[in-house]
């Protein structure tokens, strides 16, 4: 027991001496949950947009009014032709132009439909869709006051969990997966076969230290420092972003702890593929992070994506954090709902080490 | 074989006994019926040009390899029935150092010592008389990044000695190392041997070879020479060990 506390602590030496290893573990959760928290947004606010209005009559100016006391426009420019159209998105920054057709009012009280286009800069893709679409919803529910309950059909939406379509609740969660997947494969594989690569390896080997109790004391530390970091951006998250915990606080760290776990296995076989540093962050770069933030739903749905990404997306461990937490975090579920997930991890984690046990005693013999 | 008579005289004296000891990966036969002792206090060269087999019998003798057959006995330990018990009574030192970079002087011994298990009065206490037996009192607390290769070498050596280990065995200990540096450090081996701790070393080196009490050289998994490097030479009608090495390495 003492050799191992000696152990541990020469690990903690590295760490703190390794300013590298310190960014990681302590900047770069704090830098990124403030960059995704604050500067990239799937919700609008003040967009600006320009409006040509053919028609100048009373629905046109209830309806433009409409728009920009929604929140998410802010009205740039009033524009009288075509080419100014044209003009305006080279410029750049008007992202949507609302166009009016002739005689708004009267077509809409004598025919019950009138014409409006909405153009929008497309070159953001993504920010062109949601804009578009918050202007629709808007006209939408003009038409349904206007028609005063004429349709008989009135779609009401509430976004549950998320009502204000959040991005940053998205985020939290995410940014987590990342982190741990980070810290608690990356760096535990590169740590490991510094190891191997320096032929200090050997010499903890032929010691009376048994080899489990070099790979736990390895990566018992960044099982630590992955648990510290996400529980500062959970912390972070509800303090200064508003995501709730409304769920069993218990369960989400014991999801949390799980899912380090697990990273710390695929930490561990990579380990045991090479025993090169570099070899080990390009496959950890490549084949784990990578995963987890493009198939792991937390930035692009997984249902949106072709067959064969969405059948991939399974063996990606952060797709069934995600969905757990999310549960526990957004929704306040408890493990009735997430044990098919925390098993999902489970199973993962017990294949990758058995895995690795039996790599390491090929390679030692 | 090339051996002399009395290969097996004393047992009680003999730190490293080995009979017949066999392994095989699949169907290579990586060590062929080795057969040699080794007593108490000796230094004790183990030559052999690469892939000869040399490391697959040092990781045994070490515990790190389960042997396929024979019997081995090292310090007393049967490696057959107690691998993990041979550990305590061993040190081992390989030709990259192993010592961390980052840490200094003073926490590379330490860490040593804690692994083995050592009390830390007895850390301290031994790690300030190899810092001061080297020479290296002022740098105590600098880290090993900033020493030279010569030190740290030493260092190295010291590391695996903390323990009072029965046996050291030491993998190409000298690789990289200046020659002045290497006559240095072997004038420290010697100093260890007198101690009485066994001192088993490979080494590419010949005029290395030429230092040990006796040498083996192993071709193709076989022990096909164990003897003082004198008698060796005078056996093969040869100039040097050097000669021995490349007439034994030749004729196989």
């Amino acid at each position: 027991m003492k050799a191992f506390i000696q152990f541990l602590k020469k690990e903690f030496y590295h760490i703190f001496r390794d300013p590298r290893s310190l960014m990681i573990l302590f900047a770069m959760p704090l830098v990124q949950l403030l960059l995704f928290g604050t500067v990239i947004k799937t919700e609008i606010n003040d967009a600006e947009i320009a409006i040509w209005d053919k028609s100048r009559d009373i629905s046109t100016q209830k309806l433009t009014n409409k728009i920009l006391s929604s929140g998410y426009f802010k009205l740039a420019k009033i524009i009288q032709s075509e080419p100014e159209i044209d003009t305006e998105f080279r410029k750049g920054k008007i992202k949507l132009i609302i166009v009016f057709d002739y005689n708004f009012d009267k077509r809409l009280t004598n025919e019950g439909k009138a014409s409006v286009q909405i153009i929008a800069d497309a070159s953001d893709p993504n920010n062109a869709t949601i804009l578009v679409n918050y202007v629709e919803s808007i006209i939408n529910d003009f038409l349904r006051v206007k028609n005063d309950m004429n349709i008989g059909l009135q779609p009401q939406m509430r976004m549950f969990y998320n009502e204000e379509m959040k991005s940053v609740y998205m985020f939290v969660p995410g940014l987590m997966a990342i982190i741990l997947m980070l810290i608690s494969a990356m760096m535990t594989s590169i740590s490991l076969t510094k190891e191997s690569e320096l032929g200090s390896m050997e010499i903890l080997l032929v010691s009376p230290l048994r080899p489990a109790q070099i790979i736990l004391g390895k990566v018992l530390p960044y099982a630590l420092l992955a648990f510290l970091d996400a529980i500062v951006i959970i912390r972070m998250g509800k303090n200064i972003f508003g995501v709730p915990i409304i769920g069993s606080r218990l369960l989400l760290f014991l999801e949390t702890l799980f899912f380090i776990i697990t990273a710390l296995s695929l930490g561990i076989f990579i380990s045991t593929i090479t025993n090169s540093q570099l070899v080990a962050m390009m496959i950890s770069a490549v084949a784990l992070i990578l995963p987890t933030i493009l198939l792991s739903g937390f930035i692009f749905p997984i249902d949106n994506m072709p067959w064969i990404l969405q059948f991939l997306s399974n063996i990606v461990p952060a797709k069934w954090f995600l969905i757990a937490i999310k549960n526990i975090m957004l929704k306040g579920l408890g493990l009735v709902v997430i044990w098919k997930e925390t098993l999902v991890l489970l199973i993962m984690t017990v294949v990758l080490l058995v895995a690795s046990i039996r790599r390491f005693k090929i390679r030692l013999e | 074989m090339i051996m002399p008579d009395s290969t097996l005289l004393n047992f009680d004296s003999n730190i490293i006994q080995v009979k017949n000891l066999v392994k095989k990966f699949g169907h290579f036969t990586a060590n062929d019926n080795l057969t040699f002792h080794v007593e108490k206090g000796e230094i004790f060269g183990f030559l052999g040009a690469n892939g000869a087999g040399k490391t697959t019998a040092i990781r045994q003798l070490c515990g790190l390899l389960a042997p396929t057959s024979g019997q081995a006995t090292v310090a007393g330990i049967d490696i057959f029935k107690n691998p993990e018990k041979v550990k305590e009574r061993i040190g081992y030192m390989s030709q990259r150092f192993s010592l961390y970079d980052d840490l200094t002087v003073w926490e590379n011994l330490r860490f040593y010592g804690g692994i083995y298990g050592l009390s830390n009065k007895i850390i301290k206490d031994r790690a300030d008389y190899f810092i001061n037996k080297l020479g290296m009192g002022k740098s105590r607390n600098t880290l090993l990044r900033d020493i030279p290769l010569g030190w740290k070498q030493k260092l190295a050596f010291s590391a695996a000695l903390l323990h009072h280990p029965n046996i050291v065995f030491m993998d190409e200990p000298t690789g990289g190392v200046d020659p002045v540096t290497r006559r240095q450090f072997w004038e420290m081996i010697y100093q260890t041997a007198e101690e009485g701790i066994t001192i088993f070393v490979t080494t590419h080196y010949m005029d290395e070879a030429e230092y040990c009490n006796r040498i083996s050289i192993m071709v193709d998994g076989r022990i096909v020479a164990l003897d003082t490097p004198k008698a060796l030479v005078k056996k093969l009608k040869a100039r040097n060990i050097n000669e021995v090495f490349i007439m034994l390495a030749r004729k196989e």
